[in-house]
């Protein structure tokens, strides 16, 4: 355990040691500002709500998300600091989870950071504030299972641009599963109880769920299940490509 | 007490490590050498757990490195190829972090950190981070993390690859410091280095055990063992007359036109022979010495001078 906490905080330092924080945390900030007032129709839709707000995450993470999972594990082997990691007293798991933690709590900040959005709301309206609640929690879950699929990809390859590309593509597909558009494109020809398992696996019904304010804990139990499974498989990736 | 057995490594096709068997004793610095691509670092990362072996298996301290992992991880410490290092760490950060990792605490910590700190050379780049740092202070910083808790086994691969000459001089005397109640491994292509710092050294190449034995002993092997350099006018005139003595069996011209190198006969002692002679004939020799034997001549004849 303090092992973790040790690899923990050195991982959240890198973060903000270098401009990449700031550069992320600045457009993660002004995309969501620009989605939830333009296109969101924030004003317009005369609700004291977020909806226009959540509703983009997903859009926006597919993105910013793979671009911060590039580097956890791509840069390490790249450096050579995976064979000073791996050889000090600490094992694979201990890593996988503390630099996985480091990098999903830097999104928590980024997500924080969010907060004049909630106050805005507040001072316009009197909104649900336990579904927005519920909504933060959904993104943070959402942003979680993104990031447990890019960490993984980026233990595959030295390349961040590689792993940008993969994570991005198979974040795509988790999110496109759930995609009215796609079900009803495979409702066509499909058995229905394959449709709901195409759908099931899709991180927009999942989030969606959530946001609406309904915390289920099937939809909890299914980003803390996607995270555990892609964080399983980084560690055997990890263990398989280490030396190469 | 390190021991290696039938240590394997197969990349693809390659086998990279083949069947090595050799253990290490407390108070033992041994030298790994051998060509380029011979599999000394790959031998290293196997020893330290970083890569598992194809086959065969290394105990530290009689800790498995397979089965008991971390236990044998806390043993040693290891300098990779290269040293590397988080870039965007200070040196002060990087060490620290290594200290809570090796949970290090108290007044020991703070005392490995000064005693590391100044052996090494490191209060100038303290607060440097470590990507802004010369090849030379990067090393050393990898040095320093290595011997931070003070391990009693110490693995390190090149520790003074681009090291400035007294930077050389300093991690010898380091090394050789420490040596007493120790393990070190390292692995090295200067051999001078070998025989500076290490009782004990191993040569392997397209990962097999061709020699193993003390520098001394390896340099036993060489021609040149035994060998007596003179430095004279009438070189050549000796060159014809030592020739003839029973004990010689060659005379090689040296780096000037006045030297002569006199190579002996399996066995043979040549400085008395020489010396009789030198009376006799009334030569002026302005040098006169026998050679220990020339380690990388050994190395070229034990590794057939060639590449992996
Ligand atoms: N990850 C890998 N995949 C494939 N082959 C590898 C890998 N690592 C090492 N090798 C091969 O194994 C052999 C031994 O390499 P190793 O790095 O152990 O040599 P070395 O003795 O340390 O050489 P050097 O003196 O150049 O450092 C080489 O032929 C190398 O190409
Ligand atoms: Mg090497």
């Amino acid at each position: 355990m303090n092992n973790v906490i040790t690899l923990f905080k050195r991982e959240l330092r890198a973060y903000f040691a270098t401009p990449l924080a700031y550069v992320f945390i600045v457009i993660f900030l002004v995309l969501s500002g620009i989605f939830t007032f333009y296109l969101g129709n924030f004003y317009e839709r005369n609700q004291a709500d977020l909806d226009s707000f959540f509703i983009f995450h997903p859009w926006l993470y597919l993105f910013l998300i793979p671009a911060i999972a590039m580097r956890v594990w791509a840069d390490e082997r790249k450096s050579g600091t995976i064979e000073l990691l791996l050889t000090l007293p600490v094992t694979m798991w201990q890593a996988v989870l503390a630099k996985y933690l480091a990098a999903w709590c830097f999104v928590a900040i980024a997500l924080a950071l969010t907060f004049p959005m909630w106050l805005t709301v507040n001072y316009l309206g009197s909104p649900d504030n336990g579904i927005i609640l519920a909504a933060y929690l959904g993104s943070l879950l959402m942003a979680g299972g993104y990031l447990a699929i890019g960490v993984c990809v980026s233990a595959f390859t030295k390349s961040q641009v590689i792993a940008f590309i993969i994570g991005l593509t198979l974040c795509f597909l988790f999110t496109m599963s759930g995609f009215p558009l796609v079900l009803d494109f495979f409702r066509g020809w499909l058995p229905g109880g394959v449709v709901d398992a195409v759908a099931s696996l899709s991180v927009l019904s999942h989030f969606q769920a959530i946001s609406r304010g309904v915390l289920n804990l099937r939809d909890v139990a299914y980003f803390l299940a996607m995270i555990v499974a892609w964080l399983y498989a980084c560690a055997i990736v990890i263990d398989m490509k280490k030396a190469d | 007490m390190i021991e290696v057995e039938q240590l394997s490594k197969r990349f693809g096709e390659r086998l990279a490590v083949d069947a090595l068997s050799f253990t290490v004793g407390p108070g033992e610095v041994l030298g790994f050498l051998g060509p380029n691509g011979a599999g000394k670092s790959t031998t290293m990362k196997m020893i330290t757990g970083f890569i598992r072996p194809s086959a065969g298996t290394a105990r530290i301290n009689g800790y498995d490195i397979q089965a008991a992992p971390l236990a044998a991880k806390r043993e040693m410490g290891y300098l990779p190829e290269g040293a590397p290092g988080y870039g965007d760490m200070s040196v002060r950060q990087f060490l620290d972090f290594i200290a809570d990792i090796r949970a290090m605490s108290g007044a020991w910590r703070k005392e490995r950190m000064d005693e590391v700190i100044q052996e090494i050379h490191l209060e100038q780049v303290l607060d440097q981070k470590i990507d802004t740092l010369s090849k030379g202070f990067r090393r050393r910083v990898g040095v320093a993390q290595a011997i931070l808790h003070d391990p009693r086994v110490l693995i390190m691969d090149e520790p003074t690859d681009g090291l400035d000459p007294n930077q050389k001089h300093e991690v010898r005397n380091l090394i050789h410091g420490m040596a007493k109640d120790k393990i070190i491994v390292i692995s090295t292509h200067i051999l001078e280095e070998v025989e500076a710092v290490c009782s004990r050294a191993i040569v392997i190449a397209r990962g097999h055990l061709l020699a193993d034995g003390t520098p001394e002993e390896l340099m036993a092997r060489s021609r040149y063992h035994g060998a007596v350099t003179l430095d004279l006018d009438n070189a050549r005139e000796a060159a014809d007359l030592l020739g003839q003595l029973p004990e010689v069996a060659a005379v090689e011209d040296g780096d000037t036109d006045t030297e002569i190198t006199v190579l002996p006969r399996e066995g043979q002692a040549l400085m008395a022979a020489i010396g009789r002679v030198i009376d006799q004939q009334r030569w002026t020799v302005r040098e006169l010495y026998q050679q220990k034997g020339r380690l990388d001549e050994v190395f070229r004849d034990i590794t057939g001078g060639a590449a992996a």
